[in-house]
């Protein structure tokens, strides 16, 4: 059974409907038992950093994700799920888990694209990601995919070797990362086509170890 | 560097869309679930759902279609058409759509942006103008007022005015429609697309008048637009989004080639 965390964010029932449609039992549950008896976990969110926090403490969900992490079941986080993985996030000046060293902040306002047109905020739409290395969750993806984004924080990791790929959007931001039995995601794989469903079944079936 | 989106309209009446696609045999098929994965299928980038039900005691059948589009299309789509109040925004969320988009309602009570925004984040919130080209004037100073009921009431609000205020009021999006270029097919309206896109920080769709891809073209580059609405061009099988996406990316618009 995978637990989709279920923490007051928006956006649980599309997670659980594109595992449905790949045939993979899911639950979306707050329940410690649940999540503690589960193969794997994803991490969802759409939401505000404040928010998310405040709630995941409320539901003694930190200390539980922490406790996943130890003991390797595979985790996928996606979006706010990766965002508050790291340090601190600038949306609402947020201390976060502190899960992955590194930062969350703000588009810049006054970015232009290649026209000198003016960056729209939040970076809503279809972007690629640059893979630097291999890992399982992210096999069997062409590299000129796309993934749909939607945000206006943006991951800045703080160690490289947690960096999986990278997207640009007026800067380059770390938009997938990795390490031991942890997966991230800026974008949601649950709303990019094919590609993103790829990376949702690639998931299911991995055993949470990193290549080295 | 990010794609624009092209994205195709489908205008659903009592759970049927009231244009079939005409596939390459020929065949009329009014299914919105349908319609739906048919165009997930080639490439659309998101898909905009626009209830035209007459009765609101028939909304449980547009629900319906929306719930049965999510368990089948893993792309956004958006459901517009007679949201009035939150509860009909939570309805269309919880049902599985992206993003619900709010027209007339937010005109006659700007109010449900903001309460929107606060409850589902801006992300989900589209605000939809329908918008007329009118004589400059002290009270319409762009020169574009707001209009509702398919134009034929006018507001006396200023199309630009109130796309910054619906910005500021949390819209994540602005979904623009000239009632002039509507239907006519002969292009977008790309001086207000142009004035609006420029003057907000929120992505802008426009809509109203596609007939060719060179339509698309002129009102992603010059027009400066995010995305572009489509209908009648790919219903009625004139254009495929992979051939207008195909000629988009030879004439330099960056878009998503690969699904």
């Amino acid at each position: 059974m995978i637990a989709i965390l279920d923490y007051r964010a928006g956006n649980l029932t599309s997670v659980q409907r594109a595992l449905q449609f790949l045939n993979f039992p899911c639950r979306i549950t707050c329940s410690q038992e649940e999540i503690r008896n589960a193969d794997r976990i994803i991490f969802p969110g759409v939401g505000a950093a404040g928010k998310s926090m405040d709630d995941l403490r409320e539901l003694g969900l930190d200390a539980m994700l922490r406790e996943a992490i130890q003991s390797g079941v595979p985790i996928l986080g996606i979006c706010v799920g990766l965002q508050v993985l790291f340090d601190y996030s600038e949306e609402n000046d947020t201390p976060c888990l502190g899960i992955l060293p590194g930062k969350v902040r703000l588009f810049p306002r006054d970015m232009k694209d290649a026209k000198n047109e003016r960056l729209k905020i939040p970076h809503m739409g279809w972007n690629r990601v640059v893979f630097s290395r291999r890992h399982p969750v992210f096999e069997n993806v062409k590299p000129e995919s796309e993934f749909y984004f939607v945000h206006s924080y943006y991951p800045e990791a703080a160690d490289e070797a947690d960096v999986l790929g990278r997207t640009e959007y007026g800067i380059y931001f770390s938009s997938a990362v990795a390490r031991e039995n942890l997966a991230a995601v800026q974008f949601h794989p649950e709303k990019s086509g094919p590609p993103g469903l790829q990376i949702l079944k690639n998931f299911c079936r991995w055993n949470g170890r990193s290549p080295s | 560097m990010l794609s624009k989106r092209i994205i195709p309209c489908l205008d659903v009446r009592d759970g049927r869309t009231t244009k079939g696609i005409k596939f390459k045999d020929n065949i009329d098929i009014g299914d919105p679930v349908e319609m739906g994965r048919f165009y997930y299928e080639e490439g659309a980038d998101e898909i905009v759902f626009y209830d035209i039900t007459a009765s609101s005691d028939r909304r449980p059948i547009m629900l319906d279609v929306v719930r049965r589009v999510a368990e089948t299309i893993f792309i956004p789509f958006s459901v517009g058409g007679g949201i009035r109040t939150l509860e009909d925004m939570r309805d269309v969320l919880l049902a599985g759509a992206e993003k619900v988009s709010v027209n007339s309602a937010a005109v006659l009570d700007p109010d449900i942006i903001r309460q929107g925004a606060q409850a589902f984040g801006s992300q989900c919130v589209v605000l939809g103008m329908d918008v007329k080209k009118v004589p400059v004037s002290a009270k319409i100073p762009s020169g574009y007022e707001m209009v509702i009921n398919g134009g034929r009431t006018r507001m006396g609000i200023d199309a630009l005015w109130w796309a910054k205020e619906a910005e500021r009021l949390g819209a994540g999006e602005i979904c623009l429609n000239s009632i002039d270029a509507d239907g006519t097919r002969d292009g977008y309206e790309l001086q207000l697309t142009r004035l609006i896109s420029t003057s907000v920080g929120i992505p802008v769709i426009a809509s109203g008048g596609a007939g060719k891809p060179e339509d698309l073209l002129d009102v992603l580059s010059i027009a400066n637009a995010d995305a572009a609405l489509i209908a009648s061009m790919v219903h009625y099988g004139t254009h495929t989004i992979a051939g207008i996406k195909k000629f988009l990316d030879e004439n330099g618009v960056k878009v998503r080639k690969t699904w």
